[in-house]
């Protein structure tokens, strides 16, 4: 891949931002994700966090077998405050 | 680019002369002024520190990484305004110094009063932040609107603004904070737990998750709400606890919302970050399981909708935003609500600097640099005191501030 190639399309993290951490010394998803911000924008890491995966496996900074996602955030899709706030009332709002 | 953001291959020396424990914001800080102050890095300097910081995760794993980023000095306590004053003017050129965006952005905090009660809390407030010298001012709603004017301001009776205050993007403050560390010598490891703190002749051992052992003069426990995990087993017993709370983002919008705003009748709070998100929070009652307390980081959909019932009244116009992600941070609760910073009763070279109660990201610049100078030559600051570990000896201590929010 061209070092330009958007991995994260959401946030705008290109390859060679990627390779910049690798080489700064972070290894796994969870860092460089909370390093570039990729994964954090509309999408969720739907799209880029198996392209971020296979980046990092074939430069070979981590084994497959020890690739770990980042914590998936809810709501699994982008929901409105309206909508959730006719959700069911649990607590009594002052 | 060096080890910059920590590495978790950083070799250890046998020994330093202070050992930080929590690569959080605040011990990151403390070890950048400690380096800065002592000349850590500079070879045969004279009173130079070996300083070494122990992450058991990766930077911004923890608290740092996952709070709101607001940044005020409207407290309801001289005290911490003051040193909030201090915190906000060190923000200013913070980024230069770092060398790293912070998204640093005064947009103000404007708080609002539904009750009778709110309304006397920041009556008193605007009187003593002006004897103290912050520029808050007291708004009525219409002014308050004016600031904001999507706020259904139908039952605000009164509100405070101070423009000073604002917000920041965390992860980069921290990511900040390391690098230039890493740049004055401080050995930054990350991926290492400290298992156990061992007292020796002088200092102590630290026996590390890699097998590693390490002693060190000196030890700070910067880990927050996990803090009590390497204090009890020496038999010091302090009184902060952990404590659940959860806050969510929006999509990201162009910029609408300077202010950070803050309801006192529910604890909610919202902002627009840098980034466009909208980042909010409330105060939500604990969870009857007794969950809150116990270091688990799962997010409710209890927090989504009462918070959404709660910020659609206040601000109609969110009804059509859509919530993007939720995330959870633990408060580390002081039962005063005061810190716990100073030396550990009956292990005085094992220095806490804990209990911030979910507003330590913000003190953490003035915080970290008034506790590095204590550290370095014993200069004294009027927190100090106040923070003392050994304060909760003679049984229970007033509350004197209420300005804790969400």
């Amino acid at each position: 891949m061209p070092e330009r190639t958007f991995v994260c399309r959401c946030e705008d993290v290109t390859v060679a931002e990627v390779d910049r951490t690798i080489a700064a010394g972070l290894a796994d998803i969870e860092e460089i994700k909370r390093y570039t911000g990729l994964g954090t924008g509309p999408c969720q890491g739907k799209e880029c966090l198996s392209a971020l995966a296979r980046h990092l496996v074939a430069r070979g900074v981590i084994a497959p077998e020890r690739l770990r996602p980042f914590t998936a955030r809810p709501p699994v899709e982008p929901v409105t405050f309206g909508a959730l706030a006719a959700g069911p009332p649990e607590e009594p709002v002052p | 680019m060096t080890a910059a953001m920590g590495r978790p291959d950083v070799p250890l020396p046998e020994a330093v002369d202070v050992a930080v424990v929590g690569g959080g914001v605040m011990g990151l800080a403390l070890a950048y002024h400690l380096a800065l102050l002592s000349g850590t890095g500079t070879k045969g300097k004279p009173g130079a520190l070996s300083i070494a910081v122990l992450e058991r995760s990766y930077l911004v794993s923890g608290a740092s990484g996952r709070n709101g980023g607001g940044v005020r000095m409207q407290w309801g306590d001289a005290g911490n305004v003051r040193l909030m004053m201090e915190s906000i003017e060190l923000c200013k050129d913070l980024a230069q110094q770092l060398g790293i965006n912070l998204w640093f952005r005064q947009g103000g905090y404007l708080f609002l009063a539904r009750s009778e009660a709110g309304e006397r809390r920041l009556q008193r407030n605007a009187e003593l932040h002006a004897e103290v010298g912050a520029p808050t001012r007291l708004l009525t709603p219409a002014e308050a609107q004016a600031i904001v004017p999507q706020l259904d301001v139908a039952e605000v009776r009164l509100a405070t603004f101070n423009p000073e205050d604002g917000v920041v993007f965390p992860w980069a403050f921290v990511w900040g904070y390391a690098a230039r560390a890493v740049e004055r010598g401080v050995l930054l490891r990350t991926h290492t737990a400290v298992e156990r703190i061992e007292p020796t002749d002088p200092g102590f051992v630290l026996r590390l998750s890699t097998g590693e052992v390490l002693r060190a003069r000196r030890v700070v426990n910067a880990t927050g709400a996990w803090s009590g995990q390497l204090n009890r087993p020496l038999g010091i017993d302090l009184p902060n606890r952990p404590h659940r709370h959860e806050i969510l983002s929006s999509e990201p919008l162009k910029p609408f919302l300077d202010p950070l705003v803050v309801d006192l009748s529910t604890g909610l709070y919202f902002s627009q970050s840098t980034r466009g998100e909208l980042v909010t929070g409330i105060s939500l009652p604990d969870a009857p399981d007794g969950s809150d307390e116990a270091l688990t980081l799962h997010s409710s959909l209890r927090f989504l909708t009462h918070l959404s019932r709660t910020l659609v009244r206040l601000m109609p116009i969110t009804a059509a935003m859509k919530v993007l992600r939720q995330w959870v941070g633990p408060y580390d609760v002081s039962p005063d609500g005061d810190a716990i910073v100073g030396p550990s009763p009956g292990h005085p070279d094992l220095i806490q600097i804990c209990g911030f109660t979910g507003h330590g990201f913000m003190m953490a610049p003035a915080a970290a640099r008034l506790v590095a100078r204590w550290l370095f030559d014993g200069t004294d600051h009027p927190m100090l005191a106040r923070w003392s570990p050994g304060r909760f000896a003679g049984g229970a201590i007033a509350r004197r501030e209420d300005m804790i929010i969400g």
